[in-house]
């Protein structure tokens, strides 16, 4: 069963903004899915409409097989949304605000609290249970946001950039919460622009720019299309008249190479051709991230398609 | 959803703002008690010994139901309209709209807080009044009507306020500039009958008349206008407010893009 379906989504906003222009995508059940695109290409306005916060223009949304807009009310029970922005009422405590979430899901008071206890100790939330909302740190303001999307423990789990300005520590044990649930059975969609976390989480990814899909393939193919990666070497040795037949390379530094490999070539005849040069290798890392790689290339192949 | 999770989204609603006017007691339940107090040692102690009697009935008793009223109509109003549009500003009315709950649960919710704050402030303002003089009540149901109504009134109205509000400004305009003198003209602190003829008539298409002299039967057994007109009045004016709300939150206005 499709989680989510979408088709021919528009979105015009007054003043005559053309933010989606005919967006189709489709999540799979259980699926943990990436929603990727630069700044204002329409990843929000997507998100907004999934969970009724923003009136679409045209087309359709169907969530779990429910029409989201004839069967508007089941169609939300199966979302729990983790916004961009903080959207809690800041003068409430941390119970009060994942209560009172699940009792606007119809959820009874007292399995709220029982809820409330699983999640919160969860996400390392249950200590700060009597402090008021603004008391709490920026990760933990995050970590009590997918708390409440979890009360009435939706089917569909939406993260918009969950983990923006948090530090690493708390990002890596969101993500293995979230890895958790959806093992669990939660399907996840995040939007994100660390794409390394979206290289991490997720099976599936869709690449939104200016409001249309440029992109929607698995990680794993969607990755199989980068050919070539950036390598850094820290070298020890004479590098002034460094050569390597077959690499195109440059010197960031006198100690520090920067190495294209194509995929079919190996790093073997790097390391040959360096330690015939009397040069030693003594560290080396990937350049960029590849899928970030990847993802400047699709948007800009995309806009130039376009100009 | 079902009638029983309707149920529990309402009471939700409901709790969440009563919990928030009782935070903030000292802003929400003090003032009303303090200004009235001002209003019966002023108006009804000192003033009042001069007037004599209005309506058959010395002057202070004559304007404690209208005071109630007063304190009923700005509290009820003030409640909704401010916690509405913090919720909107601070955008955690968000949490309420990606859920499924029915946006004539969101109305009652809403409007059964600025009641139930309408209602608490009702009491401290007579509990205040019984200092200064003794509070008859000639019909009990009269007055648990007509308060229920104008309550139900002013936060239908204060919700319809916030919906539109774009900013804190725009909550005070209206109490301000509509509220403030439709219930000093509303015959609060005077009796219809001591205006010439043309201005009683223009009175009486001040609804608050109708919802402080329904009040006043309810307590002394006299009004300028008839009590059951007031009454009708009152349950008209709430069936079309709430049906402005319910179109304009079913809309969308004010609340998604």
């Amino acid at each position: 069963m499709q989680a989510l379906t979408i088709s021919g989504l528009t979105k015009t906003y007054r003043g005559g903004v053309q933010a989606l222009k005919g967006v189709d995508l489709t999540v799979a059940e259980g699926d943990f899915f990436a929603l990727l695109g630069p700044n204002g290409a329409g990843k929000s306005t997507t998100i907004g409409i999934i969970s009724s916060l923003v009136n679409a223009s045209g087309g359709d949304v169907n969530v779990f097989g429910y029409d989201l807009h004839s069967q508007k009310e089941l169609a939300k029970s199966c979302i729990g949304l983790v916004p961009q922005e903080f959207n809690f009422n800041q003068f409430e405590t941390v119970m009060q605000i994942v209560v009172n979430q699940a009792g606007y899901y119809g959820v009874p008071r007292q399995l709220a609290f029982e809820r409330a206890e699983k999640y919160l100790t969860q996400l390392d939330l249950w200590e700060k249970r009597n402090a008021r909302a603004r008391e709490l740190s920026g990760g933990m303001k995050r970590r009590l946001m997918i708390a409440r999307a979890l009360m009435h423990e939706p089917k569909m789990l939406i993260l918009d950039e969950p983990t923006a300005g948090v530090d690493i520590e708390i990002r890596r044990s969101m993500w293995r919460f979230l890895e958790a649930i959806n093992k669990q059975g939660v399907t996840i969609i995040l939007t994100t622009h660390y794409l390394e976390e979206a290289e991490m989480l997720c099976r599936n990814i869709a690449i939104i720019d200016k409001g249309q899909i440029v992109e929607n393939t698995s990680m794993k193919s969607l990755l199989a299309k980068l050919n070539i990666e950036t390598f850094i070497l820290d070298l020890q040795g004479d590098t002034n008249n460094i050569k390597l037949d077959g690499f195109a390379h440059r010197l960031s530094d006198e100690s520090t190479l920067e190495v294209d490999v194509a995929k079919s070539d190996g790093l073997n005849p790097v390391f040959a051709q360096l330690t015939a040069q009397h040069i030693q290798v003594m560290s080396m890392r990937n350049k960029a991230n590849r899928l970030e790689e990847l993802f400047v290339s699709l948007v800009e192949a995309g806009r130039k398609e376009k100009a | 959803m079902s009638a029983g999770n309707n149920w529990i989204a309402l009471t939700t609603i409901w709790i969440k703002e009563c919990t928030r006017f009782l935070r903030i007691w000292v802003q929400t339940l003090v003032p009303p008690a303090i200004t009235m107090s001002l209003y019966f040692v002023i108006f009804g102690n000192l003033i009042g010994q001069r007037i004599g009697e209005m309506g058959g009935f010395s002057y202070m008793e004559f304007i404690v139901p209208g005071l109630i009223m007063m304190s009923v109509i700005t509290n009820s109003y003030a409640n909704v309209s401010s916690s509405f549009f913090s919720a909107k500003f601070q955008r955690n009315l968000e949490e309420m709209l990606v859920a499924p709950v029915p946006v004539w649960v969101i109305i009652m919710g809403y409007v059964g807080g600025g009641v139930a704050r309408a209602i608490l402030i009702g009491l401290i303002v007579s509990a205040v009044s019984m200092w200064f003089v003794d509070v008859s009540i000639h019909s009990l149901p009269v007055i648990i009507i007509t308060l229920l109504l104008t309550a139900t009134l002013f936060a239908t109205a204060g919700l319809v306020n916030g919906i539109f509000a774009k900013t804190f400004d725009d909550i005070s305009l209206i109490p301000t500039f509509v509220l403030t003198p439709l219930t000093y003209l509303g015959g609060v602190f005077y009796s219809l009958s001591l205006l010439p003829e043309f201005w009683q008539w223009v009175s009486k298409a001040n609804p608050i008349v109708y919802m402080v002299n329904g009040f006043r039967y309810g307590f002394l057994g006299v009004s300028d206008v008839n009590v059951g007109a007031a009454i009708g009045v009152l349950v008209i004016f709430n069936i079309a407010l709430f049906s402005v709300a319910y179109m304009l939150l079913k809309r969308g206005t004010g609340i998604r893009t």
